[in-house]
């Protein structure tokens, strides 16, 4: 029986450990600056991190089946390009693009699944076509956003900030589409099982290319709430959420194979990466450690959580 | 009423089941048995529909149906399958589960309709099983996930189920939740319920089943009322394998050859003080039913547990797989390569290997084992089955190790390969070799001086010389059966 | 034409000779005269790089799924920031400088390892997250320092024997010693088996941690090694040096025709896809086409590789 409690504390832990790592940061940051305790300084500390935290439940889709998409950056880069460009001056044409975005990213799936190709290398390729797409559109950095994204983006409700708004709203619909629904059940599924949920009779091939279409469409949130906010693009914009997102993804709980998957965890691991780098600026440390800091704080909860794994294992 | 005729299945260059005819009433539970490699899993995947025949066809409640049955087909007609890996997603809970087979559990209030459907069938089949709707199933043992997936398999929502099939649904179970699942499947055949369970264990087909098919060499031999058949004719009727009397009598002829001492192992939990002893020209077996943790104690001796000094020079031990594609081919090599790999070191000059010298080895064994390929340079899996066994025991033969560990390696090989192997395996052990042995067929254990009989993790018996009789290993099989349970 | 065609299919790097073959005549045509010459000269020059480092992505995606080291670009830059500052523009400190970058290397090689090892996580999440701190050192190192490389480094990353590059020599030399590693021994058999099948190799006797260590390690210390003679060549280290090696280095292994799913790879490759790939970029500038063009064809050229290459074997 101790064993049993012991056991379920073991998984509480696991689950827990994301919004612990959140919580742990922003205390620290706080008690560096206790002014970021207000209306306007969360606003400020959580801006940035909506489209991280986009690109991460984006990243997440892909990883719930068992894939990595390496191209989620440039993809980002490129939607914000379109944004900046298209969107604004011939919205028809812009939301065209964006339609066809989401329909390559179905095909990227379908051609995964069919052909049994490792995921890594065609969002390899990918990138660089979404490069070059982003580079064709806006050779050097400029274009505007829509003003309705930026008024969007720069809403201010009352009393609470609006990327934290954001963030619940992000975590909960996505936990309810996936965790509770019982289509993201399947969805689910093809990353425990794939054969089971082929011998239940269900079409892999959809359930996969729906899941790429949703990380397109996520993407393309991500992109035009990033430009919303830079108010214009450049081609480079968000490469690296590539590594961003993978990181967010892992820091959130998520496990990269068996479709082990945790929405908001994702959006929490997304926001303490964020936060990571401001915490640094209120330590004075210089800001050429930005990465190496999020680098560190990925290890520490990976070690954190082998640690609990360990424990139960021994049990 | 259900009924398959002149079923065909080749996979490549195997055929797995040759025209395959076969009945099944509405209400009844058939019985099927067969040795490994038999055709009876390919067979039930075809009328599950998880795999295509190759030829033949197949009539369900009047629907003849051919090519292009799939398993939605399957579903729609009420056909059900427990596998024998699981079918189960380990990332989600049992309610969840329950969802994937019944597309009409969606919409508001699903997660509850599917609790209580699945929670209603486990109380059904396993009471007090102690499993809740909301366990995600990676948390659950072994036992518990068979249960679920069984349950699983009885629920009904939208279309009546006609026939469950069970591929060996016991093997995980404990006897009194088995003997809940025996007494479940008489009720529900009753009921009109079609059910064909597949099982090893000859006394639980013996005791539900109303007829019994028979399968061997992927057709099926015999299939009669349950009634007409006892243990002995059900083990005739699977055919057995290897004609007794052909096995060199261990100890007198050959004790001249044991030597030193070179494994001293306890099994981590033994209660007592047998423990697991070999010496230079030994050939020790491991016995008792599948997974009592023979195989897990010769990995622990691979990785160096109780070798003694004497047992880790050279390349210290080998290891012979019994599941070939999982621990033992390299598939994208060839044979020469396949068998070079335990000997590396032997082949060098100075850095590199000498190629020559790796192709000498694997002639010289492809020769003395009987590997039936054109040449050494053709891909391993070019070969049969049983081919591809003999390029692991060449391997490992062929390499410096004094001690030898075998993991049940000759499942699904034929009656001739066996016999070569064994006589292989004799002369290795004279010439100062230490043999571990775990085998799931007694008649190999005629092979062995010394047998140590395996259950729950631990060692139940050790037999040795006149005493390795079939009894006395069954007996010990069962041993803590009733204690356990 | 028959054997030329087996000997194509047995052997599936000869493909991306014949590429970047084709994209170079297409080029010196176009531009005629000697430019074709100095055209192939720069090719080799620049893919010297490309091979470097693809060696050691090679030997880790051997491995098997999973295995990619995502940590070479940071460690080029560190390596580089490194040894340039060790060396300090003095020849005399040629040899310690290189010490130091090899040094890095190797400890970026353990420290992935133990990160695989220890925390128990898929490689390319290890060399992620390392490649963030190593990115890190590497920009608080060299931010704001800009060395110039000693004279003799300097030749040796640029010079030019009657066309042909000084360093491609030796990398041609580096390729041959690792072809050798590979297919001659033991440690590039176990590499090999490791990779079809990593539980039958451990139980076939292969020492599957130290070979996982090895490996590694080499990836880094080759990556190393790339970082401080790409300085010499650019006249210094910079912040952003290894940024395009993170995807060329996987490309170049990929349209060489090893199996990104492990356990067959192969080095010549490795060279004509380096050569390919800066060919086909030299091509479309020559005619006229837009940057992002270029990147669009690299991306859709890979994307089509691994298609018809396939992917992991169906084993039964």
């Amino acid at each position: 029986m101790n064993g049993l409690r012991f056991f379920a504390s073991a998984r509480f832990w696991r689950g827990a450990l994301p919004a612990l790592s959140l919580t742990f940061v922003l205390v620290g940051v706080f008690w560096l600056q206790p002014r970021a305790m207000s209306y306007f300084g969360l606003n400020l500390l959580f801006n940035l991190a909506v489209p991280i935290a986009l690109a991460t439940i984006a990243q997440m889709f892909v990883i719930a089946v068992n894939d990595l998409d390496l191209s989620i950056g440039s993809f980002v880069s490129l939607v914000a390009c379109i944004g900046a460009t298209w969107l604004r001056d011939t919205p028809l044409l812009g939301i065209a693009a964006l339609l066809g975005c989401v329909a390559v990213y179905a095909a990227l799936g379908a051609l995964i699944y069919i052909r049994q190709l490792p995921s890594i290398v065609v969002t390899l390729g990918m990138s660089f076509v979404w490069s070059g797409c982003a580079v064709l559109l806006l050779p050097t950095p400029g274009g505007s956003a829509p003003d309705w994204i930026r008024t969007l983006v720069s809403y201010k409700p009352s009393y609470v900030p609006m990327p934290l708004l954001a963030a619940v709203a992000l975590g909960l619909v996505v936990h309810f589409g996936l965790m509770r629904t019982s289509w993201g059940v399947l969805m689910r599924g093809v990353g425990g099982n794939e054969k089971a949920i082929t011998r239940a009779g269900w079409s892999v091939l959809k359930l996969k290319m729906v899941m790429y279409a949703l990380t397109a469409v996520f993407g393309i949130l991500a992109g035009l709430t990033l430009v919303g906010l830079a108010t214009s693009a450049d081609a480079n914009i968000a490469l690296r959420y590539t590594l961003l997102s993978i990181a967010g993804v892992i820091l959130g709980g998520g496990e990269f194979v068996g479709g082990r998957i945790s929405p908001v965890g994702a959006v929490l691991g997304a926001m303490t990466l964020t936060l990571t780098a401001s915490f640094l600026s209120f330590l004075r440390i210089s800001p050429d450690w930005q990465i190496g800091a999020q680098g560190a704080v990925l290890i520490i909860v990976l070690a954190l959580r082998a640690i609990v794994n360990r424990l139960e294992a021994r049990r | 009423m259900i009924s398959l005729s002149g079923i065909q299945k080749v996979f490549g260059a195997v055929q797995a089941l040759s025209g395959v005819d076969l009945q099944i009433h509405a209400g009844e539970c058939l019985g099927l048995v067969g040795h490994n490699g038999a055709g009876k899993s390919t067979l039930m995947n075809i009328l599950a529909g998880t795999l295509e025949a190759s030829e033949g066809s197949l009539t369900i409640a009047g629907n003849g149906l051919g090519k292009g049955y799939l398993v939605q087909e399957a579903g729609r007609l009420g056909v059900r399958c427990v596998f024998q890996e699981l079918s189960l997603c380990p990332n989600l809970t049992v309610a969840e589960n329950t969802r994937i087979i019944h597309p009409v559990l969606k919409g508001f209030g699903w997660r509850t309709r599917a609790g209580l459907l699945i929670m209603k069938q486990l109380d059904q089949v396993f009471p007090g099983h102690g499993v809740s709707a909301s366990d995600v199933i990676g948390d659950l043992s072994i036992s518990k996930r068979q249960m679920v997936e069984i349950a699983r398999a009885f629920t009904v929502t939208d279309t009546d189920i006609r026939l469950v099939i069970l591929d060996e649904p016991t093997s995980s179970l404990d006897s009194r939740v088995a003997d809940q699942l025996l007494k479940y499947v008489n009720q529900v055949t009753g009921q009109g319920v079609s059910v064909i369970l597949i099982s090893h264990l000859l006394g639980e087909i013996l005791q539900v089943s109303d007829r019994i098919a028979v399968m061997k060499d992927g057709r099926v031999v015999a299939c009669r009322n349950a009634a007409d058949f006892d243990r002995i004719s059900l083990v005739e009727a699977m055919g057995s394998t290897v004609v007794a009397g052909a096995a060199p009598r261990r100890g007198e002829e050959t004790n001249a050859t044991i030597g030193e001492e070179r494994i001293h192992m306890r099994p981590s939990g033994q209660p007592d003080d047998q423990s697991i002893r070999a010496q230079a020209g030994e050939v020790v077996g491991f016995a008792g039913l599948a997974g009592q943790g023979q195989t897990e104690a010769l990995l622990s001796v691979f990785d160096g547990h109780g070798v003694l000094p004497s047992g880790a020079r050279d390349e210290g031990c080998c290891f012979i797989a019994g599941d070939r594609q999982v621990d033992g081919v390299l598939p994208l090599w060839s044979i020469r390569k396949n068998i070079g790999i335990s000997s590396l070191r032997r082949m060098r000059s100075g850095m590199l290997i000498q190629s020559e010298r790796e192709l000498e080895l694997a002639e010289a064994w492809k020769e003395r084992i009987g590997i039936r390929a054109p040449d050494v340079e053709a891909p391993i899996l070019s070969l049969s089955g049983g081919n591809q066994q003999k390029v692991l025991f060449a391997r490992a033969l062929g390499s410096a190790a004094d001690i030898v560990l075998m993991d049940d390696p000759m499942r699904g090989v034929d009656v001739g390969t066996k016999n070569e192997v064994y006589t292989i395996i004799r002369q290795e052990a004279s010439q100062g070799r230490t043999f571990l042995w775990y085998t799931t067929e007694m008649e190999e254990l005629d092979y062995c001086d010394r047998v140590y009989v395996f259950r729950d993790g631990i060692v139940s018996e050790t037999l040795t010389g006149s005493d390795i009789t079939e009894e006395n290993v069954l007996q010990a099989s069962f041993k803590q059966v009733s204690g356990a349970a | 034409m028959r054997s030329i065609e087996t000997f194509m299919r047995h052997h599936p790097w000869s493909w991306s000779f014949v590429a970047a073959f084709l994209t170079w005549a297409a080029t010196a045509a176009y531009i005629s005269g000697t430019g074709g010459l100095a055209l192939a000269s720069t090719a080799l020059s620049f893919s010297t790089f490309f091979v470097m480092v693809g060696i050691g992505q090679m030997f880790v995606i051997t491995l098997g799924p999973g295995n990619v080291d995502l940590s070479i670009p940071s460690t080029i830059t560190l390596s580089a920031v490194v040894s340039m500052m060790v060396m300090d523009g003095s020849n005399a400190m040629i040899l310690p400088g290189f010490l130091a970058a090899i040094l890095v290397g190797i400890l970026v090689g353990l420290f992935n390892y133990s990160l695989i090892r220890v925390l128990s996580i898929p490689p390319i999440i290890a060399t992620m997250s390392s490649s963030f701190l190593v990115q890190s050192s590497a920009i608080a190192l060299g931010r704001g320092v800009k060395i110039k490389p000693p004279a003799a480094l300097e030749w040796v990353a640029t010079a030019k024997l009657t066309g042909v590059p000084v360093l491609s020599l030796g990398v041609i030399a580096l390729a041959v010693c690792m072809a050798i590693l590979l297919n001659r021994t033991v440690y590039g058999r176990s590499v090999t088996a490791f990779g079809q099948n990593t539980r039958a190799a451990g139980l076939a006797g292969v020492p599957i941690e130290r070979i996982r260590y090895l490996t590694y390690s080499l990836s880094a210390v080759l990556a190393a090694i790339c970082g401080v003679f790409l300085a010499g060549f650019s006249g210094g280290s910079s912040l952003n040096m290894g940024e395009e090696y993170l995807l060329a280095s996987i490309a170049v292994v990929v349209i060489g025709g090893s199996s990104i799913a492990g356990g067959n790879s192969n080095v010549p490759g490795i060279f004509g896809s380096a050569l390919f790939l800066f060919l086909l970029v030299a091509m479309l500038n020559t005619f006229g086409a837009a940057a992002g063009l270029r990147l669009i064809l690299t991306g859709l050229i890979i994307v089509g590789v691994v298609t018809f290459a396939g992917g992991r074997t169906e084993n039964r």
